[in-house]
């Protein structure tokens, strides 16, 4: 059951996505609780909040700024912010951007939050 | 208020109502046990969330009240889902006694799930009893193999210490001994006090908002 527990703690940190090398140490039990978890879980998260539903993984810490200190991991190409501007996400390149919009990039991988 | 018997509306005011999220957020993240569900709560804090994003789209661009009122969504949208996720990990850590407390539940008493959280602490019951079946028994003899879950998983604690400020004068609550050689006694509560209490002696008040968690 311990074993269960931290397996559902990857749901949260990781997202629905494991990496390979987490399921390889997984068993073919483990991989169903986790997948039939990841559903009952998106499914509630669906029906919260509107239309769209409420994704309870992100908004993790308490928002202290409205804007964030990020670095590019990847070449993504031009990303349009609030007013209407844009930027041009290239690997390595570095930028202070609203946070709500860099969420879902960071998640992805492309963009990293730099972190003073 | 007074209350006439029927169904009163929830009226109100837009910081009214997010005050009320606030308060039912701090008294479910002290609380040991999972606490009744405020759908009526939720719902409105959407819908507010839902009618602040759309008067920022037509907000003109490069306003200074935007990055106000952005931070003020992204604010309420964290406590929203601080409350929620709160409550999902109340319900999978006592799953077994949540889903028993819910279904031995009498009619008119509120209810410590929404639809939606029903559904979802019961899938999670019966996709870790699955596991459980295929994987740890079949190694344990026969008669090992009707486990309890009731049994097996914790229940909240309600004897831990809670902090609380009385919003509601009370007087005469009965606290029981910690040691035997105690004789039970009473205390008054005065608006506006605080105090470290066992939460068994409070979880009434909580529940009716006479005191908040903190």
């Amino acid at each position: 059951y311990d074993r269960l527990l931290r397996i559902r703690a990857l749901r949260w940190e990781y997202g629905s996505v494991l990496p390979n090398t987490i399921q390889f140490h997984m068993s073919a039990e483990e991989v169903e609780w986790f997948n039939r978890y990841k559903k009952s879980l998106a499914t509630y998260m669906r029906s919260v909040g509107g239309e769209e539903g409420l994704d309870l993984t992100q908004d993790i810490k308490p928002p202290k700024s409205l804007y964030i200190e990020v670095r590019c991991l990847k070449d993504y190409g031009e990303f349009e912010i609030d007013d209407g501007t844009t930027v041009l996400l290239k690997k390595n390149s570095q930028h202070f951007l609203p946070r709500w919009k860099c969420e879902q990039l960071i998640r992805q991988g492309v963009l990293e939050h730099i972190l003073s | 208020g007074d209350s006439d018997g029927g169904s009163e509306e929830l009226v109100l005011t837009p910081a009214q109502l997010i005050r009320s999220l606030e308060q039912a957020w701090l008294n479910e993240k002290f609380a040991p046990e999972l606490l009744e569900s405020k759908p009526e709560i939720i719902e409105c804090v959407v819908e507010q969330l839902d009618h602040m994003e759309a008067n920022l789209k037509r907000a003109k661009k490069g306003d200074l009240k935007v990055s106000v009122h952005r931070m003020e969504i992204e604010r309420i949208r964290y406590v929203l889902s601080s409350y929620l996720r709160c409550r999902l990990v109340k319900i999978e850590k006592f799953f077994p006694h949540v889903l028993e407390k819910e279904k031995s539940r009498a009619e008119g008493e509120p209810s410590i799930l929404s639809p939606e959280e029903f559904a979802f602490a019961k899938e999670y019951m019966a996709n870790t009893e699955t596991y459980l079946k295929n994987v740890a028994l079949k190694h344990m003899p026969p008669n090992l193999q009707k486990v309890s879950l009731l049994k097996s998983v914790p229940k909240p604690n309600l004897d831990s210490f809670v902090f609380l400020r009385v919003l509601e004068r009370q007087e005469n609550i009965l606290v029981e001994p910690e040691m035997d050689e105690q004789r039970e006694y009473t205390i008054d509560l005065e608006e506006g006090s605080q105090h470290l209490i066992r939460y068994k002696i409070i979880a009434p008040l909580v529940a009716s908002g006479a005191v908040q968690l903190i």
